[in-house]
């Protein structure tokens, strides 16, 4: 593609007189990431490249799978157990030949992030977890780069434009909003709580546009402003930010202090009692050690292959005593809950018993052994 | 004061209602008190205050309108 002027693919969009062709040529040289191809991922990675983002970037390191298809609009039955990067990035090429993608088939850590972030200008959370959110928001600051935040809970949605450099006002980013990370189990992500394919198409889009008007400089971007959407009701919601004086001192300073952040620690996604898939294997049939189950009733199918009881974790304080054995094993669909569960119950029983937690839940198990 | 209350996300399964009106809540100090008391599980909770839909982190005096929301971070992707 030389002149993106003569070519009939953006016709349609060139024609509104606020975009043009000045618009569109400034859209062929914007750079942008996507971190997280899923839910909010797919639909806004359509939605730039076709329309036309010059460059575009794919952080994913997770593999399909069949129940991500109702909302990760990118897949198909065929990509079930291939990687969500590579097909994203194959899928984006069909649909839009002319721009350059560039795949990272990798987690985004405090190793990597710097290095992946700084070649673009604008980066789009669209991770499913807190300690995910913290660490771009904070790379984001280090390296002055604009984000573009999004996030579901069942049927609501957030966007924001964070950390988008300006003259008149200071930058606020995600930490002004929300400076501590929520401790485990207290929020539940869409495998515990569950999600309408529909909310994520939404708000993924939302934060595809909120993109291309940066990029264009057309209308009014959520720059340091809150949406809300709520799908049950149409209610929008939207609030003016802040930046905090003492949000400075919670971020790594530079890379280095940046690289040394344990981020999984801050938002305590790994709990001292976690017991890994191989070690839960192990025990599983053995007649000594109580297994419960801290899921709510009626939430998802009982497992068959090992003998358990049932308390959830909203009634496990009372239902202490029903857990007589030395050693327990909790576990959840995630591993989050049941990390919780286990810290009620080592404060209760300090170092009588034996507590551990399976690790990535009933789901992660289940998924091992496919 | 008058307070009208709106709660968002978990906040709302939490208090099992999306909007409330409350009476005789000078600052929003005393607001937080008083919902701490009414839903203990809130204590815990953790949540960005806007008044009048603009961020305040301070306790801030009630005067006039009171539109409040409380808002907890999401993480779904």
């Amino acid at each position: 593609m030389s002149n993106p002027s003569k070519n009939d693919r953006y016709q349609r969009q060139i024609s509104l007189k606020e975009l043009g062709e000045i618009g569109q040529q400034k859209l062929k040289d914007a750079k942008v990431l996507v971190i997280g191809a899923g839910g909010l991922g797919c639909p806004a990675l359509l939605y730039l490249a076709g329309a036309g983002v010059g460059r575009i970037g794919i952080v994913d390191f997770d593999l399909v799978s069949l129940n991500n298809l109702h909302r990760q609009v990118l897949f198909t039955v065929h990509d079930i157990g291939l990687s969500k990067a590579l097909r994203a990035g194959d899928v984006l090429e069909q649909i839009n030949p002319d721009i350059e993608i560039i795949v990272f088939n990798e987690k985004i850590s405090n190793t990597n992030a710097l290095d992946i972030i700084k070649g673009f200008d604008i980066i789009l959370d669209g991770t499913d977890n807190f300690a995910s959110k913290y660490l771009i928001n904070d790379a984001c600051v280090i390296l002055k780069k604009t984000l573009v935040y999004g996030a579901i809970s069942r049927f609501e949605g957030q966007i924001a434009v964070f950390n988008h450099p300006s003259e008149i006002k200071t930058a606020v980013n995600y930490r002004d909003l929300f400076p501590q990370a929520p401790a485990d189990g207290e929020v539940l992500n869409c495998e515990e709580a569950g999600v309408i394919g529909v909310l994520p198409g939404i708000i993924g889009t939302m934060m595809a546009n909120e993109t291309i008007k940066l990029i264009t400089g057309i209308g009014n971007a959520l720059i340091n402003r809150l949406l809300t959407y709520n799908s049950l009701n149409n209610h929008f919601f939207e609030m003016e930010l802040l930046a905090m004086p003492e949000t400075g001192k919670m971020i790594p300073e530079d890379a280095g202090a940046f690289k040394e952040f344990n981020y999984d620690w801050f938002c305590s996604v790994h709990s001292a009692f976690e017991l890994s898939q191989e070690e839960f294997e192990e025990k599983i049939h053995d007649k000594n050690i109580q297994f419960v189950d801290v899921r709510e009733a009626g939430e998802a199918a009982q497992p068959e292959d090992f003998k358990h009881i049932n308390i959830p974790l909203s009634s496990l304080k009372d239902q202490i005593p029903d857990i007589k054995a030395e050693t327990i094993i909790l576990f959840c669909q995630s591993g989050k809950r049941s990390a919780g569960a286990a810290e009620i119950l080592s404060k209760h029983f300090g170092k009588s018993r034996k507590i551990y937690s399976l690790k990535d839940g009933i789901a992660g198990w289940q998924k091992s052994k496919l | 004061m008058q307070v009208h209350l709106t709660l968002f996300g978990q906040l709302a399964d939490i208090t099992g209602r999306t909007e409330m009106i409350l009476h005789d809540i000078p600052d929003t100090e005393t607001l937080i008190k008083t919902l701490n008391e009414m839903f203990p599980s809130l204590a815990n909770a953790k949540y960005a205050m806007a008044l009048n839909k603009k961020v305040i982190k301070e306790n801030t005096i009630l005067t006039g309108d009171n539109n409040i929301a409380l808002l907890p971070p999401f993480s779904g992707g």
